[in-house]
């Protein structure tokens, strides 16, 4: 703690540069200009896509999103009503869940227990195994479809016999090396006094682990089962090829990839569409943003 | 004793957790299921369900089937992994005709189907085109014809433009509407990952009718070269539709390739039009429904395109979905079986958007007139041509559309274009 | 919409939710019981497999397993029967600077410069500004948002706001109407081989920026509050603040969110897939592969390209090896 604070001791002369007014017009009124400014920028793509939602195809076609928030107002709510009675629709929402949910739970589980022994354990071939666990982020997915469904049709573990379970494992290896990336960076930044003061006491390495670790790393976690969830949502080929399409395992991207016909009829309704499948994740992304707040770290390492 | 505990929890979960996973899979009851995987959504999905529906009810057999517009890459996926789907029905015959060199196929003239049914129902050349090396693999359940141009009749009349019979007539009508000031085409090719297929429509349209059904057949076989003076002609012909500078077709290049092809002929309904004419199979009349507010037969009309040599009168271009077996079960038997006859058949024309390839076929099966005309273009065809694109190799279809873009963005530079298509036809077809 | 079957599944929903923690939990208690019952000096020797075994082994099926097959593969022609050496790299690398492979590569490096910076960029700007405003949340859940959509949602929304008509005509895409605002006329975004990849890149990072962002904004969140306290009671402005307490502190994530986005801007692919289909001069390397192993039917080709999409990662892992080390010494 002491280093950090030395470092920031700021010479005088850059002081002068900076005098309190000038800091405090900033932080009030040109940070609210440039969050707000640029806020608004960055959701203009997708405000254009909800307001095309409530319109007519021909609207669409014929006229920019933007005309539609002035009179007349022609909204439909048909797209939203054609998503919803698609058939089968109840069945894949509930599919998405079975699909994501384990395969959320998996990979950040195990990324943790081998994150844990990556920053905190010695071992005979640490480092490359760690870094040809990055390396392994770059892996094209297409490439591994023939060998691992080979795989899967060999040993039985086709949907037919295990439901889900091949794809929770594909999902599991295919996020285990970001999950592990970004896990492990996190626990490697954990001050080492508090493992030192955690062997002092004689708590295990379990201990060290559950009670420790995880608590502090709290954002870290909250954020990957944000990415891990949000990509398994809404991924759509993993699942075609190992579940496919059909209804009994068609998770809902496939569901609503098929709203479209193959003459591209059909294209409206995925604006409602992408509304409809957003639901879960930003309910996830908002029931954990309380995880993000400051100062965790900071008590625990002054205690 | 913390580990008896837990030996006991997990016990208890995998029991629970397998129990869990089993669950509802156990579902195959009655005479067995069988797979479809087929390129079918939304709307064509529902009326693929409902022909299944009586095969369903007769055989107790039930369908799984399965949507996707991968449909290639799902295929050779779980083909090479050695899990395929018991049936598949693919839009472009020559991929099914690549497994079948490959042995992926079942043989269907071997007992499976009943062949002097087959032919006396279908004509020579939907047989011919589903056999491979003297064995049947592919069959033809429904079909669509292309090369049709649609036309809104009233400001045809307004305007006093005849239906053009023949090349000269359309030229002439062509220059008509140019003189009036307006472009006489609308053109779009944009389609994602397919983007440039609308304008290999009109290529291929003209090929057949300027070069022949010998010059055509030898041209998809990869026998005839592209840079070859009958086919550099037809893309030079189309190049006459298109203009110089792409100057006859609303809006120029930059909208041929940037319009979605969908919305191709809406510029047909505006007031003034932009343009009178929009060549597109029969789906797109979907669209001017829906996007235009436009009624068929009133609104809209279409005419064949003319053939370009009065030599090759009466050809047209069509396409068709083709099903083949994979794995030979009694229930895909069964399936295939169905699916070649009227009555299915008839199913899914009478609820639109599709074509019967059956002989035996009775026209007042078809919805409507425009229906009704389309299918007489095709049973009346004096030249009945299968889409060369997709007769194609993969590699060289996807090179054909992609030559199609750059051809619209600058004719120039049509030799080198040809040359490209050169280059791949001589690794694609292997 | 039948809801009906959420109700008949939920049991096996909830088994599923319960069920696999507990198997989880239940491996890393009872692997740490059967640790303990070794004798005191061999236990660090074991513990470590204990606890990156599963991951080890799982990552091993599902990937290194089809690396290698892919790199094995890539030495045989198109029919696998015949070893051809390195000719399949040959013939993809063949061409320079025209040959397709390497328009891919050249947008790639396109891809790897702008989206990785711009993104860092961008995520770094919403982290640090939106932690000083009261109306954090609802601010960072919409930069989010785009993050919640889907690739294939994604190009819609983009294919919407690109969208071309004539000149003249009403303009129903949001960047043409804007140019047309400005008396411009309007632009084929992607269909015009100058601008194509730029356009792509500029959808990829409008969906990306919510990653980096969210993952910058839990590191700066880790940064204890007293010390920036400290450094303000000492008198320093926010901007030093930022360059000599904040930065230094996020630099091992910024270098895990910037190795991550260089890997997602290699491996670039569903963007353009679905948007020009590489068309229009903006292919990448993972959407050639692709076209290779499901278009064109070349095996060889297309392991060849997957192996050069591997291999071209390796600075990156190079310049994570020193960082790596770093952090350690620090200790």
């Amino acid at each position: 703690m002491t280093i950090a604070s030395e470092r920031i001791a700021v010479p005088a002369a850059e002081r002068r540069f900076s005098p309190d007014w000038l800091g405090q017009v900033f932080s009030k009124g040109l940070l609210h200009v440039v969050v707000i400014g640029i806020t608004l920028m960055w959701i203009v793509p997708t405000l254009g896509l909800l307001v095309s939602s409530f319109r007519s195809p021909s609207d669409i076609a014929s006229s920019g999103w933007w005309t539609a928030l002035s009179p007349p107002f022609k909204f439909t709510l048909d797209n939203y009503t054609g998503v919803l009675n698609t058939s089968n629709l109840g069945t894949s929402f509930f599919n998405s869940f079975m699909i994501t949910i384990p395969a959320t739970v998996i990979p950040v589980s195990i990324a943790a227990f081998a994150a844990y022994a990556f920053s905190w354990m010695k071992f005979w071939g640490r480092d490359f195994f760690f870094l040809a666990l990055v390396g392994l982020l770059a892996v094209p997915l297409q490439a591994t479809f023939i060998p691992i469904l080979s795989l899967f049709v060999k040993f039985g573990l086709t949907p037919e016999n295990v439901g889900f379970l091949g794809l929770w494992l594909a999902h599991t290896g295919y996020g285990l090396p970001f999950a592990i990336y970004l896990l492990a960076n996190f626990f490697r930044s954990l001050p080492t006094d508090l493992f030192e003061s955690a062997e002092i006491d004689g708590a295990g390495t379990l201990t060290v682990f559950f009670r420790i670790v995880l608590p502090l790393s709290v954002p870290a976690i909250a954020s990957l089962v944000i990415f891990q969830f949000l990509w398994i949502w809404n991924d759509y080929l993993v699942a075609l090829i190992y579940v496919g399409g059909t209804a009994d395992f068609a998770p809902l991207t496939v569901t609503i990839a098929n709203l479209v016909n193959s003459n591209g009829q059909g294209w409206e309704l995925l604006t409602a569409a992408a509304f409809f499948s957003m639901i879960v994740p930003l309910i996830v992304f908002f029931s954990l943003q309380r995880f993000f707040v400051r100062g965790i770290l900071a008590g625990s390492v002054k205690g | 004793m913390i580990g008896r505990k837990f030996a006991s929890l997990v016990a208890v979960a995998m029991a629970a957790l397998l129990s869990a996973v089993a669950c509802g899979t156990g579902s195959t009851t009655g005479k067995g299921t069988v797979h479809v995987l087929a390129v079918w959504a939304a709307a064509e999905q529902d009326s693929f369900m409902a022909v299944l529906k009586p095969f369903e009810a007769q055989t107790g057999i039930h369908v799984l089937y399965e949507s996707t517009r991968d449909v290639d890459s799902v295929l050779a996926t779980r083909i090479a992994a050695g899990n395929p789907p018991e049936v598949a029905s693919l839009p472009s015959p020559a991929t099914l005709t690549k497994y079948a060199g490959q042995g992926k196929l079942v043989q269907l003239d071997n007992g499976i189907l009943d062949m002097t049914a087959i032919n006396s129902q279908y004509s020579p050349g939907w047989i011919k085109l589903g056999t491979i090396n003297g064995k049947l693999y592919e069959v033809f359940a429904w079909a669509a014809v292309k090369g049709l141009v649609w036309y809104d009749p009233v400001k045809f009349t307004a305007k006093g433009y005849q239906v053009p019979t023949t090349w000269a007539d359309l030229m002439t009508l062509q220059a008509k509407i140019k003189a009036d000031g307006t472009t006489p085409w609308c053109i779009a090719v944009s389609s994602g990952a397919a983007s440039g297929w609308p304008g290999s429509d009109w290529v291929k349209e003209i090929v057949l009718s300027q070069a022949g059904p010998t010059v055509y057949e030898s041209w998809w076989q990869g026998k005839t070269k592209w840079t070859d003076p009958a086919i550099k002609s037809a893309w030079q012909t189309w190049g006459t539709i298109l203009g110089p500078n792409d100057a006859n077709v609303s809006g120029g290049s930059k909208t041929i390739l940037s319009q979605p092809f969908g919305n191709g002929g809406d510029g047909m309904f505006k007031s003034p039009p932009k343009c009178y004419m929009h060549n597109q199979a029969s789906f797109i009349t979907d669209n001017f429904v829906k996007q235009d507010n436009a009624v068929p037969g009133t609104d809209f009309k279409f005419f064949a395109l003319p053939d370009v040599d009065p030599q090759y009168a009466g050809s047209h271009v069509g396409a068709g979905d083709a099903f083949s077996m994979l794995k030979d079960t009694s229930q895909a038997r069964a399936l295939i079986k169905y699916l070649t006859t009227p009555d299915a058949q008839a199913i899914w024309v009478k609820r639109g958007g599709k074509l019967s390839p059956n002989k035996s076929f009775d026209l007042s099966n078809y919805p409507d007139d425009t229906t009704k005309q389309v299918a007489q273009v095709m049973t009346g065809a004096k030249i009945f041509a299968f889409d060369a694109g997709d007769l194609m190799p993969d590699a060289m279809k996807s090179a054909y559309w992609g030559a199609v873009l750059k051809f619209v963005a600058d004719q120039s530079k049509l030799d080198s274009i040809l040359q490209g298509l050169d280059a791949v036809q001589a690794t694609a077809y292997k | 919409m039948d809801f009906s079957v959420l109700l008949s599944d939920v049991p096996t929903l909830l088994i599923v939710i319960v069920g696999v923690p507990a198997v989880l939990g239940a491996y890393i208690v009872g692997g740490e019981y059967l640790v303990r019952l070794l004798p005191d000096k061999s236990r660090p020797a074991v513990r470590p497999w204990i606890w990156v075994g599963p991951a080890l082994v799982i990552v091993g099926v599902f990937l290194v397993y089809p690396v290698v097959g892919t790199a094995w593969r890539s030495l045989f022609d198109t029919s696998g029967d015949n070893f051809v050496g390195l000719s399949n790299y040959a013939n993809q690398l063949a061409g320079f600077p025209n040959g397709n492979a390497w328009i891919a590569l050249r947008n790639n490096i396109y891809w790897l410069v702008l989206f990785t910076l711009v993104v860092l960029f961008f995520g770094l700007l919403f982290a640090v500004l939106t932690d000083r405003v009261p109306y954090e949340s609802p601010v960072k859940s919409l930069i989010f948002m785009p993050m919640a959509i889907s690739f294939v949602a994604l190009s819609v929304i983009w294919l919407f706001m690109y969208s071309y008509q004539q000149p003249g005509d009403p303009q129903t895409g949001t960047m043409n109407a804007i140019l047309q605002v400005f008396h411009h006329d309007p632009v084929t975004w992607v269909e015009d081989a100058n601008i194509a990849t730029l356009a792509l890149i500029a959808a990829g990072i409008w969906g990306f920026v919510g990653f980096a962002m969210v993952i910058l904004s839990a590191a700066l969140k880790g940064i204890p509050g007293d010390l920036l306290e400290a450094a303000r009671v000492d008198g320093a402005g926010e901007m030093t603040i930022f360059r000599r307490v904040i930065f230094p502190l996020m630099m091992p994530t910024i270098v895990v969110v910037g190795t991550t986005l260089v890997i997602f801007a290699l491996k670039a692919f569903d963007i353009v897939y679905v948007m020009t289909g590489g068309n229009f001069d903006s292919d990448v390397l993972a959407n050639r592969m692709y076209k290779l192993a499901f278009v064109a039917f070349e095996p060889g080709l297309s392991s060849a390209v997957a192996i050069i999409l591997v291999a071209a990662v390796v600075p990156v892992l190079i310049f994570n090896l020193r960082q790596f080390r770093a952090v350690e010494a620090r200790r």
